[in-house]
């Protein structure tokens, strides 16, 4: 039988907010444990929560972006549960009133562009750590990131394929990082995801019954968890089995899911409306005011690339991959005044060869956009070579100074004067008769010998279009 | 209305106070058996209001939420709050061993 898989994909996404969602403690990473944790998120009686309005903008910003509803009326639940991470015994989140509904985000999938559905966003606040290492017989509670604010964002389950899971949580993590409302770590836990998978037989429309796999906190074992998940399902009902719903963890090193014990009663969560949060109104003046802020999203910055710079698609969905990334190869080009294709050359090329060798990210570029433009400009006017420009690349990386300082300094400035060019050509002829007469009795081949001879006569810094040229012109008979 | 429309048995209270993390004892459950099946009266009293067109309403406070800047505030005296929890080490809360 064929089966056909169904995803569906629940991402965390932790704003970048200074302070907490409902308090004024620091969401700063890795500090010493409870540090961070004010009266509010450690919940001692009589404190309330106010919420942080930037965590809003942030949560409007997305919902705009992804073209979904922005409610102007939202509201907050609290979610029942006992575990001690959660010292209030529920978490505040969204339930039945969420600030963001029915959005959609356009990924690039093998067979050309797919929409995928996002069912929601809502607001809610992270709970603490709980440390399970040796400490005499206890648990450890650190609520350090209890009340991190975060988005969570459900999407329809219209995924059905792993590498489309992939692609869509790719797009999603570009986009919130252009947004500059989540800072993306996977590391870190900034962004996390769990993924509900199920299988069906090819053609039918019921959606069969899932699993939802969680920690997954990377790209590579997203794509692994599934595609195991599937094969494990896919096992189960062949052989007349049946799926449980459960959730399952996804375990990297023997990259295999495991039943994760079902809590006994673990959904009954007893939402209700929290009290202590009236509904949670957007002004249309907060909203205007998110909307002005808008940045140029993905998409709309990869067409412009395309018709502005002249570039093809690839290399314009290259250099937007991050809005750092495309404010590099704009500064360049400014910069360069002219010659923006060459300029992507060297971004996606030698510069992106570089970035890598190293582990860096665009942030980390020893050499700057402007110093870039420089060694450009050298290049389009033929003062270097593009074979002694990549020397001249690898002595700015290393901080040998500009493009200028460097070609002066080892002495690769490209020989482009016709004169100096011909006096070489005519001596490698004079030297060479044997071959100057093959040439002449047809044997085109002999050509690329006086290239390579005058080339070396030259000691690699003649103009190499124009020695072409000279020597058609010197060696006909 | 009468009495005794809704009627919660023992199993139902069990349920309710494990998931409120209660411990019962017996004629504690007969209590509150009585006590929440009066509370589901009332709300299947008011179920029985016609509300069709009506907005619901979370809170009777017009005014929505007031938002507060994105600033960091409040000294945090860890020692201070840590101080009134019955076991603590190296800066964490100390609880029974969880087991996942």
């Amino acid at each position: 039988m064929e089966w056909e898989t169904v995803i569906g994909l629940e991402v965390h996404a932790q704003l970048k907010t200074r302070s907490k969602i409902f308090s004024g403690a620091p969401t700063a990473y890795g500090a010493a444990p409870n540090t961070q944790a004010n009266v509010v998120d450690a919940a001692f009686p009589g404190v309330l929560p106010v919420l942080n309005g930037e965590a809003v903008r942030m949560a409007a910003r997305f919902g705009l972006a992804v073209g979904a509803t922005v409610h102007r009326r939202s509201v907050f639940a609290r979610k029942n549960y006992f575990y001690p991470d959660l010292p209030k015994g529920y978490q505040i989140s969204q339930y039945e009133h969420p600030i963001v509904e029915r959005g959609r985000l356009v990924i690039a999938t093998a067979a050309g562009e797919k929409v995928v559905g996002i069912t929601r966003a809502h607001l809610e606040e992270d709970a603490g750590k709980s440390l399970h290492e040796d400490l005499g017989g206890f648990t450890g509670i650190d609520l350090n990131r209890a009340g991190t604010p975060l988005l969570e964002i459900v999407s329809e389950p219209d995924m059905r394929s792993a590498a489309e899971a992939v692609a869509y949580l790719k797009t999603l993590h570009t986009l919130v990082r252009y947004l500059d409302i989540c800072d993306g770590n996977m590391q870190e836990g900034s962004f996390r995801c769990d993924a509900n998978v199920s299988v069906r037989p090819l053609g039918e429309t019921r959606l069969g019954t899932r699993a939802e796999i969680k920690n997954i906190n990377s790209f590579r074992f997203v794509e692994r968890a599934i595609d195991y998940e599937v094969r494990r399902q896919i096992a189960l009902l062949s052989s007349g089995g049946q799926v449980r719903q459960e959730t399952r963890l996804y375990d990297s090193v023997r990259d295999e899911t495991r039943s994760m014990r079902s809590k006994e009663e673990a959904n009954d969560y007893r939402y209700f409306p929290d009290p202590d949060l009236p509904t949670l109104v957007l002004t249309e003046d907060l909203l205007a005011e998110v909307k002005a802020a808008m940045p140029e999203l993905p998409d709309a910055k990869r067409r412009r690339f395309c018709d502005q710079y002249g570039l093809s698609a690839y290399d314009a969905g290259v250099l937007t991959a991050s809005r750092e990334l495309a404010r590099y190869y704009e500064d360049a080009v400014q910069a360069a005044g002219a010659e923006p294709k060459l300029v992507a050359n060297w971004v996606t090329g030698e510069l992106a060869a570089r970035l890598n060798e190293d582990g860096l990210d665009i942030g980390g570029a020893r050499v700057t956009a402007q110093a870039l433009a420089g060694l450009v400009r050298r290049v389009a006017d033929g003062t270097v070579s593009g074979k002694a420009a990549k020397d001249v690349f690898e002595a700015m990386w290393a901080g040998e100074g500009d493009a200028d300082a460097v070609i002066a300094a080892r002495g690769l400035r490209q020989i482009s004067d016709d004169s100096a060019i011909e006096e070489v050509v005519r001596q490698v002829i004079a030297a060479n008769p044997k071959q100057l007469a093959q040439y002449r009795a047809g044997e085109e081949k002999v050509f690329t010998f006086f290239v390579g001879q005058t080339m070396k006569a030259s000691r690699g810094k003649a103009n190499p279009a124009k020695v072409n040229e000279i020597l058609r012109r010197l060696l006909a008979p | 209305m009468p009495h005794g429309l809704t009627s919660l048995n023992a199993e139902d209270i069990e349920k309710v106070a494990h998931l409120a993390r209660l411990g019962l004892s017996g004629p504690e459950r007969d209590a509150y058996a009585q006590d929440l099946s009066r509370i589901l009266d009332l709300v299947s009293q008011m179920n029985a209001v016609p509300t069709d067109g009506v907005e619901p309403m979370t809170h009777p406070d017009e005014a929505g939420l007031r938002l507060r800047d994105d600033a960091v505030g409040n000294e945090i005296d860890r020692d201070r709050l840590l101080a009134v929890a019955p076991k603590t080490r190296d800066g964490l809360y100390l609880v029974p061993k969880v087991i996942e």
